[in-house]
């Protein structure tokens, strides 16, 4: 099966969309982003790939006649599964790599470190049972944050110092997210999860069998996003993530004129025609105030994970004025604001307003809201900051439909993916478009899907 | 003007070198020559006056772009803090003050003499004036300024120039005698102006020769070296007028070959044609230059480059009437021309010299640019229906640079262009 993929590096996460080439997304993968450009785009794309597997096996059940809700119910199992196999596997790199650094002055904390692996191994079917909630899926956030639950314990009971247990894990960690994936570590991990699966249907493991024998043939690839310049691609394999979001955003909901992206460190207002080419844009400047760092460095200071911030200040009832979103000054602010008796959920209510007060500057400067318009980003999967700008929009630009994609996070590499298509396209004399006309005959009729 | 790193140097950029170096090291002999100077400003600088009294010009912020290029301006703009102008403060006057306190040794390494005389012409840059009031605070030296009046309403009326030409005769001059020593001999002002409308002349041929299809120059990078002797010390000398003609000859060769602006990287390919508005990055120059060129980007034509005078739209030096043209220069000045007046500028250089679309670098020093940018970049793209860009730097300081920013912006704006063409079928580099 041929692909394209698109990869969009951005500064907070890495994402991949991989494309067929009637313009159907056949997975979408994504990673943190990590000082090893190159392995944050294999992780992405690999991620991308397991997703592609996975609907591949959905597939092969509906083409044998399962019903759709035993579709649903058996690879949603099977999913599951595998994710716990896949910590798994991460946590014996990590457990290797402690190990390693268990010299000199850390030696005297090998069994602190042993018990502290042991408990994570033991402890995963928990964290990857039916309806658990993780703070992340990300193996850095999710391992990160049971090691130093258990660190924490041993120190409280004056096993090991809290220091000496995290400066192993700091420098671990690192080393594991850098360590490339094994080739078969697909095949090897759904192969151990359709194991763990005690009434696995006949038709379940044909689909798997099947769905692991297609050869998938990455055709092209097109790079996008913040770390761009430093992708393994050719200059003519990268585009501007301002000209992917437009495009991709533009795949989804074809009416789309305006779209507002919102991103680690920077903020984008882009105006697109009816052909998603972008006509205008604007971003801001070399500050990253308001952008979705500054939730990341908020989430840090009142150590919380970054997707509870938006529901958090959702249950503000009296938003506090906030007037600067400098990131710097992030975590003075805030402890300002508490140490004035304000509460959290009011603090990040205002925070929020903030940032997409900034934003709605940079719209305005990029031409205004005319039409349709798509919320793109890590942000705007958060629900505090799209009921802000909901409000804005309406009290600037009236009455305006709103797109968020439940994929809002992929628009830069889906349009990274259909320019892949297109790029190639144009070199081998294929019809062009077609990728792009299959995508936006797909695209939802209406589209408030947040 | 500013002393280029070139890979490859024609010889009117050496002639423009050795004329910098003369000119700087006559300024670090006057006290054994006992030569008198004065500090003044590109724009509405009347050096043919000046010259006229054997005063020698000084220009501050030619000064402070000089350190900016030079790397200088991070110490200069730090001590100048240090004294207690806020960051807010123009990068320009910061890194002026700050090379002052530090010896005031001037972009050659010699020392710059202190003013005899300050004479500031307004031409709608309120900081010059509270500039000037610091140096006059610090040196203690005579002052003078010439109100320019703003060009309000889009046209210089008989009445401006009657109010310019008054304040030269009743104000200006009369200082300029005291100060010199000299009587004003207007015959001598027509000798200047003869030469400099000859030069101009040949600046504006090689503004032009832009227009051509590969455009031979760069009218924004490359520009602000053709513009160096014009806007500075040099109009209405002899050297000017040997400089402008061998850089016109040096560019019509290269528009002859076909061949495209040469860079301190190299020569470029053009893909695309761009106008500039607004001052350049001087602290990053040359890194600015090469994203332009690693996008095969040629500004065809820039705002930037009329700062010190407007020649293309036929305004000359008059040597029949000496005065009156100096005060018709000085409002012609891009700072003193109203918002409508630019926008009407840039939609021109857009039609005219073909321009695929217009790049705005708003600089946080100076307002005079870039308060009504962002409606300058709505009402171009407008009439002119081509792409405008934005890019937000400074002048000197390096604080507000971010190299990673400004690419992501250039390379977005690039890709759009190449989008819009590949949409209407027209090839990258099409002609």
């Amino acid at each position: 099966m041929r692909y394209a993929v698109g990869i969009d590096l951005g500064s907070t996460t890495t994402k991949a969309v991989i494309l067929a080439e009637d313009g159907t997304v056949l997975g979408r993968g994504i990673t943190n982003s990590r000082s090893n450009y190159d392995l944050a785009c294999k992780v992405a794309l690999t991620e991308a790939l397991i997703t592609t597997r996975f609907g591949l096996i959905a597939g092969e059940l509906s083409r044998h006649g399962s019903k759709p809700e035993d579709v649903l119910a058996w690879t949603q199992d099977l999913e599951r599964r595998f994710r716990m196999q896949q910590y798994l596997g991460q946590l014996r790199v990590l457990g290797r790599v402690l190990e390693k650094h268990l010299t000199g002055a850390s030696a005297a904390a090998r069994p602190h470190v042993e018990a502290i692996v042991r408990q994570m191994v033991e402890e995963a079917p928990g964290l990857f049972a039916p309806g658990a909630s993780r703070k992340s899926d990300f193996f850095r956030d999710l391992a990160g944050s049971r090691y130093t639950h258990h660190a924490e314990e041993i120190a409280r009971k004056g096993g090991a110092k809290i220091d000496t247990l995290a400066a192993l894990y700091d420098k671990a960690i690192l080393e594991v997210e850098n360590t490339p994936w094994e080739e078969d570590a697909f095949e090897q991990q759904v192969r151990a999860a359709l194991d763990a699966m005690t009434d696995a249907p006949q038709l379940l493991r044909q689909a798997v069998d099947r769905a692991t024998a297609v050869v998938l043939d990455q055709v092209t690839a097109i790079g996008t996003g913040y770390g761009r310049q430093r992708l393994p691609f050719p200059k003519e394999r990268i585009r501007s993530e301002i000209l992917c979001h437009g495009l991709g955003a533009h795949a989804m909901f074809p009416l789309t004129r305006t779209v507002l992206d919102i991103g680690g460190q920077d903020t984008k207002a882009i105006q697109v025609d009816e052909n998603g080419i972008v006509t205008s844009f604007q971003m801001n400047d070399r500050c990253a105030a308001g952008c979705g760092r500054y939730l990341g460095y908020i989430a840090d200071e009142m150590s919380l994970g970054l997707h509870e911030l938006g529901p958090l200040a959702q249950t503000s009832t009296r938003s506090v004025r906030i007037n600067s979103t400098c990131t710097v000054f992030a975590g003075a602010e805030l402890r300002e604001r508490l140490s004035l008796g304000e509460k959290r959920e009011d603090i990040l209510s205002g925070l929020h307003r903030a940032i997409v007060l900034r934003a709605m500057s940079l719209l305005a400067r990029s031409g205004g809201v005319k039409a349709e318009f798509s919320f793109t980003g890590g942000v705007a999967k958060n629900p505090a900051a799209v009921a802000a700008l909901e409000d804005l929009i309406a009290e600037n630009y009236g009455e305006v439909k709103m797109n968020i994609s439940p994929d809002s996070i992929y628009t830069g590499a889906l349009g990274a993916a259909l320019f892949a298509w297109r790029e190639h396209q144009d070199r081998t004399g294929a019809t062009a478009a077609a990728a792009l006309e299959h995508a936006e005959a797909s695209a939802p009729e209406s589209s408030h899907a947040h | 003007m500013a002393t280029p790193v070139a890979a490859k140097k024609d010889a009117s950029q050496d002639r423009q070198k050795r004329m910098i170096a003369d000119h700087y090291g006559r300024l670090s002999r006057t006290h054994l020559t006992g030569e008198k100077n004065c500090y003044t400003y590109v724009p509405g600088n009347l050096t043919e006056l000046l010259r006229t009294f054997d005063l020698l010009p000084v220009l501050p912020e030619i000064n402070a772009l000089q350190s900016g290029m030079r790397g200088k301006t991070r110490e200069y703009i730090a001590a100048a803090e240090k004294e207690g102008h806020s960051e807010d403060v123009c990068a320009y006057v910061k890194s002026d003050i700050g090379m002052i306190s530090s010896g005031n040794v001037g972009p050659t390494g010699e020392r710059l003499p202190p003013p005899d005389l300050l004479l500031l012409s307004y031409t709608g840059c309120f900081t010059f004036l509270k500039w000037f009031e610091l140096l006059r605070e610090k040196y203690k030296c005579p002052i003078v300024m010439l109100h320019v009046p703003y060009q309000g309403e889009g046209a210089i009326t008989p009445s401006m120039r009657k109010y310019v030409v008054d304040q030269l005769k009743e104000k200006v001059i009369p200082i300029l005698e005291e100060v010199s020593g000299k009587k004003y001999d207007e015959d001598r002002l027509r000798e200047h102006l003869v030469r400099s409308a000859a030069a101009e002349d040949d600046l504006v041929a090689v503004l032009q020769s832009a227009k051509h299809r590969p455009s031979p120059i760069d009218a924004y990078f490359g520009g602000v070296y053709y513009i160096g002797p014009m806007f500075t010390a040099f109009r209405g000398t002899q050297d000017a007028v040997e400089y402008y003609k061998e850089l016109r000859s040096e560019v019509e060769a290269r528009m002859a070959q076909g061949k495209g602006p040469i860079t301190p990287e190299g020569e470029i390919v053009e893909k695309y044609r761009v106008v500039v508005e607004g001052p350049p990055a001087w602290t990053h120059f040359r890194e600015l230059w090469k994203m332009f060129g690693d996008e095969g980007a040629v500004c065809v034509a820039s705002t930037y480059t009329k700062v010190g005078g407007t020649y293309d739209f036929g305004f000359r030096h008059d040597p029949a009437h000496p005065l009156e043209t100096l005060a018709d220069y000085c409002m012609g000045c891009y700072t003193n021309i109203n918002l409508p007046g630019r926008v009407d500028m840039i939609s021109r250089y857009v039609e005219e010299y073909a321009a695929d679309g217009f790049l705005i670098n708003s600089v946080k020093s100076c307002k005079s640019f870039s308060a009504g940018q962002l409606m300058i970049l709505r009402e171009v793209e407008k009439r002119t229906g081509r792409p405008g860009g934005f890019i937000e730097s400074d002048l000197v300081d390096a604080r507000y640079f971010s190299a990673a920013n400004i690419k992501n912006r250039l390379e977005s704006y690039f890709q759009m262009i190449a989008q819009k063409r590949a949409a209407t079928g027209v090839a990258v580099g099409a002609s």
